[in-house]
């Protein structure tokens, strides 16, 4: 008898301690706004840094001449598991009268990409990088559908 | 069926849970047949989200596959990721050097640090304790920056591949992995604050979606859930594998079998997590990150398995191969499948609250059952 | 008009509505006099419920966002102060759908139902000195009453709306509102045991000279404790959010409900916040009575130099801020802990409080 009304009691005190130590947890942060951790994006977008590492897309280098490093041998196509790349090669003519398989398009399918990133370490030139871009919205699905390499550019010279 | 003392004749009746319901936590579909608020039967319907990742495989070369496993249980990628590529690595017999080994283990374990904050917050969130739902998020944020820097991605890492791991740690991981350990370390007796200790939280979990241990190894619940039952079903223990044999931690074990002890189990679990990333955080040995492979892989004509521990339970990859390029066969066991069918026997005779809570315990992927 | 404007006093409202009704006297007969007073109140009060209903969304927000370490509203004004503008529009703007084969007349009839129960409930409520719209001798149980009305609506709603999810979510909403009545009922009650009135103007006119729980010891601490915990779970609100419950039952009873209907449901949730812990001021914490300590003199002259409106909505502030530290801490109930709850834990202990509290008034012990 005594036991179940001790019981009645303590089991009320555990209960409302219980609910005041959480209360005490969210009430911390109220009175300390300055650990808020959210963010305003796109307001933040200049001091917003993704990490280096970060795979954002596929993009091809180009240098200050427009010039490239992709022969297009498409090791890059082969190792994409979505066939997410796309190469259109040509030919070319060189100052040898020797044929020369270079690049006409280089299209890459950003709807199709799962940034897996196995595409960087497959080409031998290391002519593809993963951008930090992160934002890929657009309103257009055919915007997605990009051609890498620049118009007008050339493969480097030197570049096998 | 039941004809109460006042005459009034009273029915069964349907309710679909899902596909779209907030509970569900993606698209499944839960059948109830309730009394009342008392469920009498519960029959999941699966394949909203099938994506045949198992057909894929067949097509895609062998270190294309481990991509796709980002996709499966996507909260602990990075160790679906390494059970393919361990399966592949028993076949083409090559030895990991030991700084792959605590590597892996170390974003093995941090992965399953972030999968159960996610799952705590998510937790709290079914019970209606919002709040909880972005502290979880808040610390989980930490550990995806660590994978942000190290592997290049916050979710889907893929950061294993067949030999090794892509890229080597960044140099300031282990300077932010430390920052985060303290910053738990200090956060995580918060989490028993706002939900282990709370009145209302332990009369909604203590008691509730009962699995006996017997039915656990029935019905193949694994991982933290198999656990709270008694279940010892821990692969990091039975059979170690990368640096799980040379660090010191505990199998939690429950007898209580109810979604507290679930919940017990896997804040537990978070400690023994944080502990074994101490252990190993200092003591990332020297050496390669890669072990040469050939260009294309072919694996040896042959069946081969390998289970890993995964936040949710042990995932089994089983590969069948022809000696091509690509597999004949291959098959997930995935750890939410066989918890999901346990779901009938836990929820019978609980109220439709109860099965929220139930649901939430065994801390479901829906893309992990489906695949 | 002059002569209106000169009766504006901050402290006491009844010369300014004394003048009013003389005016009004003065050119029309009594009937139409009344008339047109109901219709001002009216006004008075559809425009209330606006900026209620504005206010209170857009602190509910932030309220939460710092809970939960969150920034809340930013993008829309001012620190998001247009947010629930914003947001009001579009819900003006969304269709109303309604599900096939649900019970047309009860389905538009119910969001009705939920707002005047609202809109009778806040006539009665004091806000200074003078402005008020009803002020009956049994105001207290005038409000308990009117206010309980609300759930004859969420019945309504969810019967209607021919959808398991919001049936079971009216019929918690039942079971829960028919039990937790009886608590805030009990607990006011004890109060009134040391008003000795039901009529709101005179319980405020009792707290002259300190708030009742202060005087009334530990009983009428405990009675406002109790008052919070059932008047929240009177209110729907989390963790007493049965009815709702998203995870649950997506939306309970009002899940078919969509635009102007589902705002109507959303803004009397806002309005009963505020009825409740305007209730709750009035009876606990002295209404507009400024808060004066003991012969402080100088304290208590610049105590009295606030406006009474303030010490009201300062008051009221602090009931709602509490309420939503509730909602925003804890884990929703099961329905049968609900019960057990009011059942086992605050009836019986409001019962007792109830004894102690009038063994305290007629022993006088109360200051
Ligand atoms: S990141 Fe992966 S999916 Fe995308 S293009 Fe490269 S290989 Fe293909
Ligand atoms: S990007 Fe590299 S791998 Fe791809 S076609 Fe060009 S050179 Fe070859």
């Amino acid at each position: 008898m005594f036991k179940s009304i001790y019981n009645y009691f303590s089991d009320i005190y555990t209960a409302v301690r219980s609910l005041l130590t959480g209360m005490k947890v969210t009430g911390h942060y109220v009175f300390h706004p300055k650990e808020i951790i959210t963010q305003q994006y796109p307001e933040n977008r200049d001091e917003l840094k993704m990490f280096d590492r970060f795979r954002g897309e596929v993009v091809m280098l180009h240098d200050e001449n427009n010039e490239h490093k992709c022969t297009g041998c498409s090791a890059c196509d082969v190792a994409c598991p979505n066939g997410t790349i796309e190469i259109i090669s040509d030919w070319e003519i060189n100052e040898e009268g020797k044929k020369k398989k270079i690049i006409d398009k280089f299209v890459y399918h950003l709807q199709m990409c799962t940034m897996c990133g196995l595409c960087i370490p497959a080409c031998p030139t290391d002519a593809i990088v993963m951008s930090e871009d992160f934002e890929h919205a657009v309103f257009d699905r055919s915007k997605l559908t990009k051609v890498l390499n620049k118009p007008g550019s050339k493969i480097m010279d030197g570049i096998k | 069926m039941n004809e109460l003392k006042t005459g009034l004749e009273t029915q069964e009746y349907f309710i679909n849970m899902g596909p779209q319901h907030p509970s569900t936590h993606g698209v499944l579909r839960l059948m109830l047949t309730l009394d009342g608020e008392i469920i009498k039967n519960v029959e999941p319907h699966l394949g909203y989200i099938h994506r045949s990742i198992e057909k894929m495989c067949e097509k895609d070369q062998y270190r294309m596959i481990i991509h796709l496993t980002d996709r499966m249980d996507y909260l602990s990628c990075h160790i679906n990721n390494e059970a393919v590529c361990l399966a592949i690595e028993k076949a083409l017999e090559v030895e990991m050097t030991d700084r792959i080994k605590v590597i892996r283990t170390i974003i093995d374990e941090l992965t399953r640090l972030s999968s159960h904050q996610l799952w705590w917050g998510v937790m709290g969130m079914d019970l209606g304790a919002i709040t909880s739902f972005l502290y979880g998020f808040r610390d989980r944020e930490l550990i995806t920056d660590i994978f942000e820097e190290t592997c290049g991605a916050r979710l889907t890492m893929n950061y294993n591949i067949p030999g090794g791991l892509m890229f080597d740690i960044h140099p300031n991981f282990q300077k932010r992995t430390k920052e985060f350990i303290t910053h738990f370390k200090k956060k995580l007796p918060e989490y028993d604050d706002l939900l282990s200790n709370n009145v209302i939280f332990k009369q909604r979990t203590q008691g509730i979606g009962y699995l006996s241990k017997e039915d656990a190894i029935s019905y193949g619940v694994t991982g933290p859930s198999g656990r709270a039952s008694g279940f010892s079903c821990d692969v990091r223990k039975l059979e170690p594998y990368m640096a799980y044999d040379r660090v010191d931690f505990k199998e939690i074990l429950s007898t209580e079998g109810d979604c507290y002890a679930r919940y017990k189990v896997r804040i537990a679990e978070m400690w023994e997590s944080l502990s074994i990333i101490e252990q190993l955080i200092d003591n990332i040995p020297e050496g390669d990150f890669q072990v040469p492979t050939k260009k294309v892989i072919k694996l040896p004509k042959g069946e081969f398995y390998q289970r890993v521990e995964t936040a949710r339970g042990e995932l089994g990859v089983y590969i069948v191969s022809e000696g091509k390029v690509s597999p004949y066969r291959v098959k997930f066991r995935s750890p939410g499948f066989s918890t999901l069918s346990a779901m009938n026997k836990m929820a019978t005779g609980f109220k439709i609250a109860d099965l929220v809570a139930i649901m939430s315990t065994i801390d479901l992927v829906i893309p992990d059952i489906d695949r | 008009m002059n002569r209106l404007i000169l009766k504006i006093n901050i402290y006491d409202f009844t010369p300014l509505t004394q003048a009013i009704h003389d005016a009004l006297s003065e050119s029309f007969s009594p009937g139409i006099t009344t008339l047109i007073e109901m219709v001002i109140i009216g006004i008075a009060f559809i425009t209330l419920f606006t900026i209620l209903g504005l206010v209170m969304v857009y602190a509910e927000r932030k309220v939460a966002a710092l809970f939960q370490q969150r920034l809340g509203p930013m993008r829309v004004g001012f620190f998001g102060t247009a947010q629930t503008i914003a947001d009001a529009i579009k819900l003006l703007l969304k269709e109303p759908l309604m599900t096939k084969n649900a019970d047309k007349f009860l389905f538009n009839l119910a969001p009705f139902f939920v707002i005047i129960a609202s809109f009778l409930a806040i006539a009665a409520v004091p806000f200074a000195k003078g402005l008020q719209a009803l002020d009956f001798n049994i105001g207290l149980f005038y409000i308990v009453a009117v206010s309980s009305l609300g759930v004859i609506g969420i019945l309504l709603a969810g019967w209607s709306s021919n959808n398991k999810y919001s049936l079971i979510g009216s019929m918690r909403s039942g079971a829960q509102i028919v039990s937790y009545e009886l608590s805030v009922g009990l607990s006011l009650l004890t109060m009134v045991v040391l008003t000795g009135t039901l009529q709101l103007s005179e319980i405020i006119e009792s707290q002259q000279d300190g708030w009742w729980i202060f005087k009334g010891h530990i009983p009428a601490f405990i009675a406002f404790i109790v008052f919070l915990v059932a008047s929240t779970a009177e209110l729907n609100r989390g963790p007493f959010d049965l009815a709702e419950a998203e995870s649950e039952l997506t939306a309970g009873f009002h899940t078919e409900y969509s635009g102007m209907k589902f705002s109507f449901f959303f803004l009397a949730e806002f309005v009963n916040l505020f009825i409740v812990a305007a209730i709750g001021a009035t009876v606990f914490l002295g209404g507009w009575m400024p808060f004066h300590l003991g012969n402080w003199e100088g304290f208590n002259l610049i105590m009295d130099f606030v406006p009474p409106i303030f010490w009201f909505l300062a008051k009221v502030s602090f009931i709602i801020f509490i309420i939503m530290w509730f909602k925003w801490t804890f884990p929703r109930l099961r329905i049968d802990q609900l019960l057990t709850l009011e059942w086992k834990y605050l009836l019986p202990i409001n019962l007792v409080n109830i004894v102690v509290m009038a063994f305290i008034a007629m022993q006088g012990w109360h200051f």
